[in-house]
């Protein structure tokens, strides 16, 4: 039997080839089958989940919840020491100098994304923006974000602290951060379906042994993470509530 | 266990009053019109017991707070509690997730140096197995707006 694994769309464009090394290594050290099926868009990621096709997941918090509520998901593991957050960005030029500037219609630029944009729309409520009140620019990746704040096409950018981090220092230096999150509780997780489950201490154990196995270090490394830590199940009911509470 | 207010604690000049709680314990408090600015992109996220004992706080919660992680944990989440803020809005709040709900609004926190903070905060309680074993608060940054409007309507409440 063939498992089917995916990463959440929001993931870094250039570890792309990242993921499909860690598939290939956790094939082998599972003695699994796993093809390994990327989605560019948070509406196909849905559409396969919501037809079960996936049994392994690196999940966005906000899907998480749907993931552990209504499909029996168990959490596995999240990347060490690593967390969400969002950035809130202008233009260099700009005179907005405050989240207490900006104004109802003011134009926000942000991804499908849907922990980055809520995290943002938190960010912005100080000024009383809501969803009903703000011109929404929908954009295909974070860098399209950056590119609309530095066209003057918006007034802020709602963009991923990690994704702005990657921007290249030409982007940077034309845009300026208003707030930067620190919410440090909210994080991407490995997730694990119901037809594997019974593996799951398995894949928990190849997982947390990783960084210590020879090229498994190589392979995190080709992720952007140091070594995976586990996720006990309270913690990931503690991360849902946590989401249920932002999600108003 | 919730002790009163103690003087040298306290930044600047200061009112007592003493608050009287649901469960008919009373505290001595001591504030101050201090207000400490919501800090930007943060939240204050707290877990208590359901009796309202507080179980986690977050690093911002410490810091927002002026308690220590160790004060805090085991105390009444009503630590907080100012003078200010209508019992009404706390009735409510307990009614509300009580009944399985999730509440949402406005409060002015009371911090140990006697200052304030005004939060947006919301608490759901936490289902396991069918059952409430706790609460989760979320604290956010309100608007000026939304404050302003608090500062006009929670007299009227007390």
């Amino acid at each position: 039997m063939s498992y089917m694994f995916t990463v959440s769309p929001d993931f870094a464009p250039d570890r792309l080839s990242g993921w499909y090394i860690f598939n290939t290594w956790l094939q082998k050290q599972s003695a699994e089958a796993i093809h390994l099926e990327m989605y560019n868009h948070y509406h196909d990621l849905h559409q396969a989940i919501a037809a079960d096709k996936i049994d392994l997941i690196y999940a966005n918090p906000f899907d998480a919840a749907m993931l552990v509520r209504e499909k029996g998901f168990l959490p596995l593991v999240r990347a060490k020491g690593e967390s969400d957050e969002a950035i809130i960005a202008v233009n260099a030029d700009s005179n907005i100098n405050d989240v207490a500037d900006l104004k109802p219609n003011t134009r926000v630029a942000f991804t499908d994304d849907p922990d980055v944009r809520l995290m943002g729309m938190i960010m912005l409520e100080p000024a009383d923006l809501h969803a009903g009140n703000i011109i929404p620019l929908l954009s295909d990746n974070h860098v399209l974000v950056a590119k609309h704040l530095l066209k003057g096409e918006a007034d802020v950018g709602i963009i991923l602290a990690e994704a702005y981090d990657n921007l290249s220092g030409m982007l940077k230096k034309q845009l300026r951060i208003l707030v930067r999150s620190q919410i440090s509780v909210i994080y991407h997780s490995l997730m694990i379906g119901p037809r594997l489950q019974s593996r799951r201490d398995d894949f928990q154990k190849i997982l947390l042994e990783m960084d210590r196995d020879e090229k498994g270090g190589g392979v995190l490394n080709a992720l952007g993470f140091s070594a995976w830590q586990r996720i006990e199940d309270e913690e990931m009911e503690f991360m849902i509530d946590l989401m249920d509470t932002l999600n108003t | 266990m919730i002790v009163d207010m103690k003087p040298e604690d306290i930044v600047g000049e200061y009112q007592e009053a003493t608050l009287t709680y649901c469960d008919g314990k009373s505290r001595k408090v001591l504030y101050t019109g201090l207000e400490t600015p919501y800090p930007d992109g943060k939240l204050i996220v707290s877990t208590t017991t359901p009796d309202g004992i507080i179980s986690h706080v977050n690093r911002a919660f410490v810091e927002m707070s002026g308690y220590t992680e160790t004060e805090l944990l085991g105390a009444p989440h009503c630590i907080l509690r100012h003078p200010d803020m209508p019992a009404a809005a706390f009735k409510d709040l307990w009614d509300t997730v009580l009944r399985g709900e999730k509440w949402q609004g406005f409060v002015k926190n009371l911090r140990k140096d006697g200052g304030y903070y005004w939060v947006k905060a919301t608490v759901i309680p936490n289902v396991r197995g069918g059952k409430v074993v706790g609460f989760t608060s979320v604290r956010r940054k309100p608007s000026r707006s939304n404050v302003d409007e608090c500062i006009a309507l929670y007299p009227t409440l007390i």
